[in-house]
């Protein structure tokens, strides 16, 4: 019997090409090509002007922390034996924002403000996800 | 527009079942019995009832309700959401449908086995990854309370809001509930120190920032001003109605989108001008809130946006006793609310909204002739009058 894990993501036609990048380790936004704004997560039109002229761009990868929280209650049969378990609302240079994870940093050294930039992790043979790691 | 809709509608009719942690029935046994409860406070007869909306996440549809309550003349239904935000927005599309002649008594309703069944505290809103829950559940943020504890950290960050200040928020709650014998958490009274004690569930909550998980039903009838004179209750004006989805794909505690946003920004930023404006009145003439409190954080977030304080002043203003007891300054939630009566999703509110407007509540605030009631942090918004 494998371990549980948590969901993974099921890419969807409005998004496969933002999971395809992240499988190929590239971050990929899109920017609204008629008002310039990135918007997060991927969908047709951009969420501030409506338009439908989008471009696929590749983010920097770099952010900070914009908040945080870290859960104690294992709310899911994937995160007994792992809690506390730190997640983040990172901020990117873009603007955008993602919820995340930061590896290699553990929950009581979270801080708003940190410093963090994209990493990679294979999660099956197919996906990979994004998430982040402490800028030195 | 809004002069057309002011006050040509009105709540006549209220009801609910026994609040628990383990009903032992159906959800739409306890819907049944909510609506049966509810159009006999109205004196109206269950075949009076025309139209039915429903909560879009609520698993009792309106066709099995009409159905188990033998209605025959079902002639408006429909649903909203998002999520279990429905609840004031369905009484405004409730009003317009007997303002404008669609139906003449409208039932809304909520039903759910929020503890013995689907646990919103216990990841049973999991997509399973799919669409935008991609972008955050493989991460492990499963639940409502981990959405809040982002943005009550956000809050803390920027204006120094302090635990014992969420803690503040239960208190008040707390006692209020402790007035109410329909409460679940009826004679379990609660410190500050209770508060600070209990475990920390999603840091920085702790157990009793949270809402309770409850099985139970709610129902509301609305009637048009004119046929409400025939009726048995006074009836509660619907002075005010509307609903509100923040532009950029907000509310965020979806995360629908997370594109630039402030997390302790609520929905009702945006919508309270426009209510008040409706209403025609401003927050010092509203006698009592009830407001959407699925954690403490979010009585906080909003006192500040419907302007009973600044904002970054909600934490000192909670704490100051200003939402305590029926005659504080803006006495919150005079029933318990979700954190200490019911977690039925903001139609619990709309009852004690009405009353408070009746003079009958547990917790009664003098004089009481205009209440402000929300649900969804500002997603549906209600001003009622007596």
């Amino acid at each position: 019997m494998p371990d549980p894990q948590l969901p993974l993501p099921t890419p969807t036609l409005d998004n496969l090409e933002f999971w395809q990048g992240v499988k190929r380790q590239e971050l990929l936004l899109q920017r609204c090509q008629d008002c310039g704004n990135y918007t997060f997560p991927p969908r047709p039109g951009c969420v501030v002007c409506g338009s439908t002229r989008r471009e696929w761009v590749r983010s920097s990868g770099r952010g900070k922390v914009h908040s945080f929280v870290v859960t104690h209650q294992a709310v899911h049969p994937a995160l007994r034996g792992k809690t506390p378990w730190g997640i983040v609302d990172v901020e990117l240079e873009e603007g955008v924002h993602m919820i995340s994870n930061v590896v290699g940093c553990a929950p009581h050294d979270l801080r708003i403000g940190l410093p963090v930039e994209v990493v990679f992790e294979d999660v099956s043979a197919e996906v990979a996800l994004p998430k982040f790691r402490v800028v030195a | 527009m809004v002069e057309f809709m002011r006050d040509k509608a009105c709540i006549v009719g209220i009801g609910e079942t026994a609040y628990s942690r383990d009903s032992g029935r159906s959800e739409l046994s306890l819907a049944g019995e909510a609506v049966r409860n509810a159009v006999s406070d109205a004196g109206l007869a269950l075949n009076d009832i025309d139209g039915m909306l429903r909560f879009e996440v609520d698993r009792v549809t309106e066709a099995e309700l009409a159905a188990s309550l033998g209605l025959t003349g079902l002639r408006f239904f429909g649903m909203a959401g998002p999520l279990g935000s429905a609840a004031c927005g369905l009484v405004a599309h409730a009003a317009m449908a007997v303002a404008c002649g669609m139906a003449d008594n409208v039932v809304v309703y909520r039903s759910l086995n929020g503890r013995s069944a689907q646990r919103y505290g216990g990841g049973a809103t999991t997509r399973g990854g799919g669409g935008n829950a991609a972008f955050w559940e493989p991460y492990g943020m499963l639940v409502p309370g981990q959405w809040a504890a982002l943005s009550a950290r956000r809050h803390m960050q920027q204006y120094g809001t302090t635990s014992r200040q969420f803690g503040a928020v239960a208190v008040a709650l707390r006692k209020h509930a402790c007035m109410n014998p329909r409460a679940v958490m009826y004679g379990k009274p609660i410190t500050i120190e209770d508060h600070q004690a209990s475990r920390i569930v999603h840091d920085p909550l702790h157990l009793l920032d949270c809402c309770l998980e409850t099985d139970a039903a709610c129902a509301v009838v609305v009637t048009s001003a004119e046929r409400s004179r025939d009726r048995k209750q006074r009836p509660v004006y619907i002075r005010a109605a509307t609903q509100h989805l923040v532009s950029g794909g907000r509310p965020r505690h979806t995360y629908s989108d997370t594109s630039a946003y402030e997390l302790a920004e609520t929905p009702s930023r945006y919508m309270a001008p426009r209510l008040f404006r409706m209403a025609d009145v401003t927050p010092a003439d509203i006698d009592c809130v009830q407001l959407y409190d699925p954690f403490t954080p979010n009585v906080i977030f909003g006192m500040e946006a419907y302007g009973f304080c600044k904002p970054g002043e909600g934490g000192p203003f909670v704490e100051a006793g200003n939402i305590e007891g029926p005659r504080s300054k803006v006495p919150v939630n005079t029933a318990g609310g979700n954190m200490s009566e019911v977690y039925l999703q903001g139609v619990n509110h709309i009852i004690e909204a009405v009353r408070q407007l009746r003079g009958v509540s547990t917790c009664q605030v003098p004089d009481c002739e205009l209440v402000l009631c929300e649900s969804g942090g500002g997603l549906g918004g209600l001003i009622l009058r007596r």
